[in-house]
């Protein structure tokens, strides 16, 4: 009897686990392999055929016959300035919105986290409509918006405030305007889920210990969400480096961003291999700060166990 | 111990606090002397934790005042009070070690860094945490979160202390001996204390007075004494202790002895009472299981009131012994007996008739 129900509940436990590596097993198929066959054109060269590089394994006539692998399209992306300048850019760009949606977010998921709990639902759901419409058309409606026959040109010369339209579109404030509206959300969750949690008695201890009420925010509430702030930022962030909607649609000629280079890449001037190379380096460029930020939370976690 | 000054440290005037137009608190009035170790004792939410956190300042009453060494502080910010509070959670700040946690409120005062550190060091010896001063406090039990939060709220030298439930998340042991240490600690620096707790052990064995609350209000002040022996109302009387509730008619009155008739105990009752009482006008009285004589003999009759009955519980507890003994009305009436004797064959037993008595001035008259 006992021994049947140690088996069962070995079974559900390996239940359970075959159940939990389903999704791992979705990753692995759909990210790690296309990001190798990207991995592997990156080492190609570019020839105009179907497909338009060169093959990595090479087949004579005696079968196997050797390895045919590149860093001419790497060698490339670091001796054309041009690429430099660009994931530059896109890092500054990305981190500047980054910036602005704490600089929002924050007091908003301040101010969620100390409604009163029914309140608070109503709030989220506010922040979180507008996922229920379609990312593009989020996107492409500002062009509606921000143009100089927009919605709000139009209204400000009408009461007659300014008599140019103000240049709000295709640049770089129309990318600025993209990335905080559509990433904000993804800034408010992390944050509201960590100052929901906090512990109230804490801020009457500090004011009990005669803190004000700023000093009370900036010596416990602050350093206490730092995880919300971090795990925020790195929501932001990373999707932001490699935008290619929003710059594509808001952004001018001159806004560059490593999304949409790596767009005419691919399929303007048809040169998978250095598409690819440029995805590649930006991958590795976006796991620099995700190990900085795991390194912060072993450390932490370290410091606390 | 205490200051010979006549103005009390705390003086609490007509408090109200209302929530949503319900009254936590309600018309409070209290004086609180200096060097007291005060205790707030009721049940909870009636607003024991309210009234404590209007003294801290983390909520303005919604009339009366509070002032706190002469000085009205009924509006005055918590950060402004000379009053430290003592979390029942402790609410050490978890990014800061122990040290940083008891220099914080120095640290706001802007006192100078050498001084930070030996008074630091003072109070995590005084609470006897030295060795544990670079440690994070979830690294730490709960008895020496406890003594941390403690050094933490003391290390101002406030004028006042607050202790919201302090011992209620420790275990029953560490208790019992926390209890004596925070008596000690009060002695030795000469701190009022103010102690909010529903556990009437607690209440007793640390404070010097006693304020009991119930529904907003509170019932009755003085000495741990006075509140169990001469309990005002039934609330205090049955919040404190085991206690036998006895409801009947006044039939006469001979002097200062009020007698009673009553009909659930079956029996003629007297009780000391200065009151005039009409006869027939109902009455309530009560007595504690301590006060009451079990024999299987009847007992003298002088000055004493006297129930028989038949004992239908027993509870054996070695050093004493409870009886829950049923009266030929029905009604149950709780004694406690010390076993003064040594002896293995219980003297009364099961299903044994019984005397009940006790002495006249035991009895306890309660008004309300």
């Amino acid at each position: 009897m006992s021994k049947a129900a140690a088996n069962n509940g070995h079974d559900s436990r390996t239940w359970l686990r075959r159940a939990v590596m389903l999704p791992y097993v979705w990753l692995l198929l759909f990210f790690l392999a296309p990001f190798l066959i990207i991995l592997k054109i990156s080492f190609a060269e570019p020839v105009v055929a179907q497909p338009p590089f060169t093959a990595l394994l090479e087949w004579g006539a005696q079968g196997f016959a050797g390895i045919r692998a590149t860093f001419e399209n790497y060698t490339f992306l670091f001796q054309d300035r041009y690429y430099g300048i660009i994931y530059l850019e896109s890092l500054k760009m990305a981190a500047i919105g980054t910036v602005l949606c704490l600089l929002l977010g924050y007091p908003m998921a301040y101010f969620i986290a100390r409604q009163p709990p029914r309140r608070r639902n109503i709030y989220l759901l506010m922040v979180i409509l507008p996922f229920w419409i379609s990312f593009l058309l989020r996107v492409y409606a500002w062009i509606g918006l921000l143009g100089n026959k927009g919605l709000i040109n139009h209204f400000l010369m009408s009461i007659g405030l300014i008599h140019q339209p103000l240049p709000l579109l295709y640049n770089d404030f129309a990318v600025y305007l993209g990335i905080v509206y559509s990433y904000l959300p993804f800034m408010i969750l992390p944050l509201y889920a960590n100052l929901e949690r906090l512990n109230l008695d804490l801020l009457d201890a500090a004011a009990d210990l005669g803190a004000k009420r700023w000093e009370s925010f900036v010596d416990v509430t602050l350093p206490l969400s730092r995880p919300g702030i971090l795990g925020g930022c790195l929501l932001v962030f990373i999707p932001a480096v490699g935008e290619f909607t929003i710059p594509a649609l808001l952004g001018g000629a001159d806004t560059l961003m490593i999304g949409r280079v790596l767009w005419d890449e691919f399929f303007i001037n048809r040169d998978w291999p250095v598409a690819s190379a440029v995805s590649v380096v930006l991958l590795l460029l976006l796991i620099a700060p995700i190990l900085w930020f795991q390194h912060i939370q072993n450390r932490e976690q370290g410091a606390a166990s | 111990m205490s200051d010979p000054s006549p103005t009390p440290l705390v003086q609490i005037h007509e408090v109200s606090k209302l929530f949503n137009g319900v009254a936590a608190v309600d018309r409070v009035s209290l004086d609180i002397q200096r060097g007291e170790l005060f205790a707030i004792l009721g049940s909870s939410g009636c607003g024991k934790t309210t009234l404590l956190r209007m003294l801290a300042g983390f909520e303005q009453p919604t009339s009366g005042r509070i002032v706190i060494d002469g000085v009205d502080m009924t509006h005055v910010p918590p950060y402004e009070r000379p009053v430290n509070m003592m979390f029942q959670s402790y609410a050490l700040f978890p990014h800061m070690t122990v040290e940083q946690n008891v220099a914080y409120g120095l640290k706001k005062e802007r006192a100078p860094a050498a001084e930070i550190k030996t008074r630091v060091a003072e109070m995590l010896a005084l609470v006897k945490m030295e060795t544990f001063a670079s440690r994070k406090p979830d690294k730490l039990s709960g008895g020496q979160q406890q003594r941390v939060a403690l050094a933490r709220s003391l290390v101002k030298r406030p004028k006042l202390l607050l202790l919201d439930e302090p011992l209620a998340a420790l275990d029953k042991k560490l208790r019992e001996h926390t209890q004596f240490e925070l008596a000690n600690i009060q002695y030795q620096l000469g701190t009022t204390f103010v102690v909010v707790t529903h556990d009437q052990d607690e209440a007793m064995t640390l404070a010097s007075r006693i304020a009991v609350m119930a529904e907003g209000r509170i019932s009755q002040v003085g000495t741990p004494g006075e509140v169990y022996e001469y309990p005002v109302n039934r609330h205090v009387a049955s919040f404190l202790g085991n206690i036998n509730l006895i409801e009947g008619r006044v039939t006469g009155k001979d002097g200062n002895r009020v007698s009673l008739r009553c009909e659930t105990l079956n029996a003629d009752l007297s009780v000391l009472c200065e009151d005039a009482y009409d006869t027939g006008a109902p009455i309530c009285v009560a007595v504690r299981p301590e006060k009451i004589t079990i024999s299987r003999t009847p007992p003298e009759t002088n000055n004493r009131n006297v129930v028989k009955g038949i004992v239908r519980d027993l509870g054996y507890f070695g050093d004493s012994s409870l009886y829950r003994v049923k009266l030929q009305s029905g009604a149950i009436i709780q004694v406690s007996a010390q076993n003064l004797r040594r002896t293995a064959k219980l003297t009364v037993e099961w299903d044994d008739e019984v005397y009940l008595s006790w002495e006249v001035p035991s009895t306890i008259l309660l008004r309300a």
